[in-house]
């Protein structure tokens, strides 16, 4: 008898450490996200309630000359009421999301189209062209922010110089000045029209274009070669042209590997943060500003804790929305796929 | 087999021969097409090219300032710029070693240390089924939607809470105990490499327990199974099992973390103010800052490829196993 009742504690016993396990596995992973994530996501909601300023910054929360305030640090960024200039959140995010949107418009185009060049079968020289192509790839995002910053630049930019030559080469004498990170005036002033996208705009999109494109061209050559070739076969057997062909089955077959790609392309360029702060600093006069740099100089430079802090629980809230957003549009074409 | 559509087509679509297909006829490329193609493709390969020879070029000049008309190839091959930064990258007493030594604790600290965490996690995710499993999973994933900077003002605040004051003697280590008096600041944490990693962290401990998970994922259970039968205990199982067949994820999931925080650039130039702690990253844009007439451009363009060059070798040498890692990781994630 006794010894099956020892018997029982200890199979408990197993039990228990057995029901443990999983738990026990996950505590370093949790006690570092405790304190260095849960904690300040938390004390992030405290602080945006208060007017937290450099001179806060002695004694914290129990500084004596710091105030609760409520709600005012949301309210000033809803009504661009914060003592910044130029700040107008709403401006602010929907060019955010314009940004994100248009850089993926572009690169998802082109790097399909690049990977079907690269794809066309008696092609010379397709090894050193895709070794080429991949290198904007590995390159640091800030190096090449820096770098094309320097080409923008108003004298002696490269991107000047070269306007330059080809304005010589086409009869034009005069060396071209195109102020094209500082100038505020917008090119085509109606096109976004919570705030006119400066010229700065559209360096942006070249220099993250050049940035951007490889990357789904990876992407899209992967999945093009995992194309079955009878398809092929099949269709120029039932007189499909080569255009129907891509249509019909190059492109819905990409799909599913170009919409993830895509999804990622958008969450990247939406929160690009380096590039953005070394190309322009959200300059001028904060028309290239998104979310992540605003917040950013908000801390950084403006030392405005308080009203980063509450800016900080909008970013996240955005985020949270764009993921719920892009994660149903990722699960209609996983059902799209299988049907 | 091969008899060309009669149907009128969209010249782009023709030229480029949409047909993605190897095998199709195995036709040979004609060669007004093939010319065509080839122009298209050089075009893109200066488009690709221009700015790494552009800041090339301006790397291997003696001179400070900018040729006045465009230059993509070099014309003279001076080291000079890369001797200077290697001597003495900025106006700060600091040295290019030094610079190089603290991006590299920081990205080798933080890559190695999220792992570390990150890996019983991940196994614990994807093995094991209990009561709270899908709660905590949310609770560790959700930091990933947030990006990095929206969480830089709670750590700065709350790091720069960790101070150690010299009193006159006696050592105050605040937030716990202060000095009576007004002592001298020894030490802020906020304002430390060891600060600045352990913020790091937390934008990569998220990303490093999600592309375990997914890997681990994908190895069968049959092994573990069979070593359970064997009479292998739960803890034997992980560690001479399962952790020996994540090492190639393991050594990827380290590398993207090393990788991705060489570079980094917003928490060290929020946190870090004295020069010796500066990073690579915060040098380069010190370099380029606001006082654009005074840049040494050979200087800059050569901080830009040494900066660069570590990162693109290593992505090509290991880009296989990088972009095989990152898909198993998500296809299962």
């Amino acid at each position: 008898m006794a010894s099956m009742e020892i018997a029982g504690t200890v199979s408990r016993g197993a039990k228990f450490r057995r029901a443990a396990l999983p738990y026990l596995y996950l505590v370093p992973a949790f006690a570092v996200m405790t304190v260095i994530t849960f904690y300040p996501l938390f004390y992030q909601v405290i602080v945006s309630f208060t007017d937290f300023q450099t001179k806060d910054l002695r004694f914290g929360l129990s500084s004596p000359a710091l105030n609760f305030i409520g709600f005012k640090n949301y309210i000033d960024i809803l009504t661009a009421g914060l003592p910044v200039q130029n700040f107008d959140f709403f401006r602010i995010l929907i060019y955010n999301f314009w940004w994100a949107l248009t850089n993926v418009m572009v690169h998802v185009p082109a790097g399909i189209l690049i990977a079907v060049l690269l794809n066309v079968q008696g092609l010379w020289l397709k090894r050193i062209y895709r070794a080429v192509y991949i290198l904007p790839v590995v390159v640091p995002p800030l190096v090449v922010a820096t770098v094309w910053r320097n080409i923008f630049d108003e004298q002696y930019g490269a991107m000047n110089q070269f306007l330059t030559n080809a304005a010589i080469f086409f009869g034009q004498t005069n060396p071209v000045h195109i102020r094209w990170l500082t100038e505020y005036t917008p090119p085509i002033a109606w096109l976004l029209p919570t705030g006119p996208l400066p010229l700065a705009y559209y360096a942006m999109m070249i220099a993250n274009f050049w940035l951007g494109w490889p990357f789904m061209t990876v992407v899209a050559t992967g999945a093009l070669q995992s194309i079955p070739k009878d398809l092929y076969e099949a269709a120029s057997i039932d007189g499909a042209s080569d255009t129907q062909q891509f249509w019909n089955i190059t492109v819905p077959l990409l799909r599913p590997a170009m919409i993830p790609a895509s999804v990622y392309g958008f969450t990247t360029s939406f929160n690009l943060f380096s590039f953005v702060y070394f190309m322009t600093g959200g300059g001028p006069a904060r028309s290239t500003e998104i979310l992540v740099t605003f917040a950013y100089d908000l801390v950084r430079n403006l030392r405005l804790f308080g009203a980063a802090a509450a800016f900080s629980v909008f970013i996240f809230f955005v985020s949270l929305s764009v993921f719920l957003i892009t994660n149903r549009i990722t699960r209609a074409t996983e059902t799209y796929t299988e049907a | 087999m091969t008899t060309t559509p009669e149907t009128p087509q969209n010249p782009l679509v023709r030229l480029l021969n949409m047909n993605t297909s190897n095998e199709v006829g195995g036709r040979n490329l004609p060669l007004w097409r093939q010319i065509m193609l080839q122009i298209l493709t050089l075009i893109i390969t200066l488009e690709v090219m221009f700015p790494i020879m552009y800041v090339v070029t301006l790397s291997f000049s003696s001179k400070t300032t900018r040729p006045s008309t465009l230059q993509i190839i070099p014309k003279e091959f001076s080291l000079i710029a890369y001797q200077q930064v290697l001597d003495r990258p900025t106006a700060n007493p600091v040295t290019f070693l030094e610079l190089l030594r603290n991006s590299f604790l920081l990205s080798f600290g933080v890559g190695a240390v999220a792992l570390l965490i990150a890996v019983t996690a991940a196994y614990a995710f994807s093995r094991f089924h209990f009561k709270m499993r899908q709660v905590l999973m949310v609770m560790v994933f959700i930091p990933l939607l947030m990006p990095a900077v929206g969480l830089s003002t709670p750590l700065y605040l709350l790091m720069n809470g960790f101070r150690i004051f010299d009193c006159g003697g006696s050592i105050a280590f605040e937030p716990f105990f202060s000095c009576s008096s007004s002592g001298s600041l020894i030490f802020n944490l906020r304002d430390s490499l060891l600060g600045v990693g352990t913020a790091m962290i937390a934008g990569a401990l998220p990303f490093a327990v999600w592309n375990l998970k997914g890997y681990l994922d994908t190895i069968p259970h049959e092994l573990e199974e069979a070593a359970a039968i064997d009479g292998a205990s739960p803890n034997q199982i992980f560690f001479l099992i399962v952790l020996p067949l994540a090492i190639p994820q393991l050594a990827v999931t380290f590398f993207l973390g090393f990788m991705g925080h060489w570079q980094e650039f917003a928490l060290p130039w929020l946190f870090l103010t004295k020069p010796g702690d500066y990073t690579l990253s915060m040098t380069l844009y010190n370099m380029t800052g606001q006082y654009a007439n005074a840049i040494p451009w050979n200087r800059f363009a050569a901080m830009a490829v040494i900066v660069a060059l570590p990162v693109a070798i290593t992505y090509i040498a290991l880009q296989k196993y990088i972009t095989g890692g990152l898909t198993t990781g998500a296809v299962k994630g």
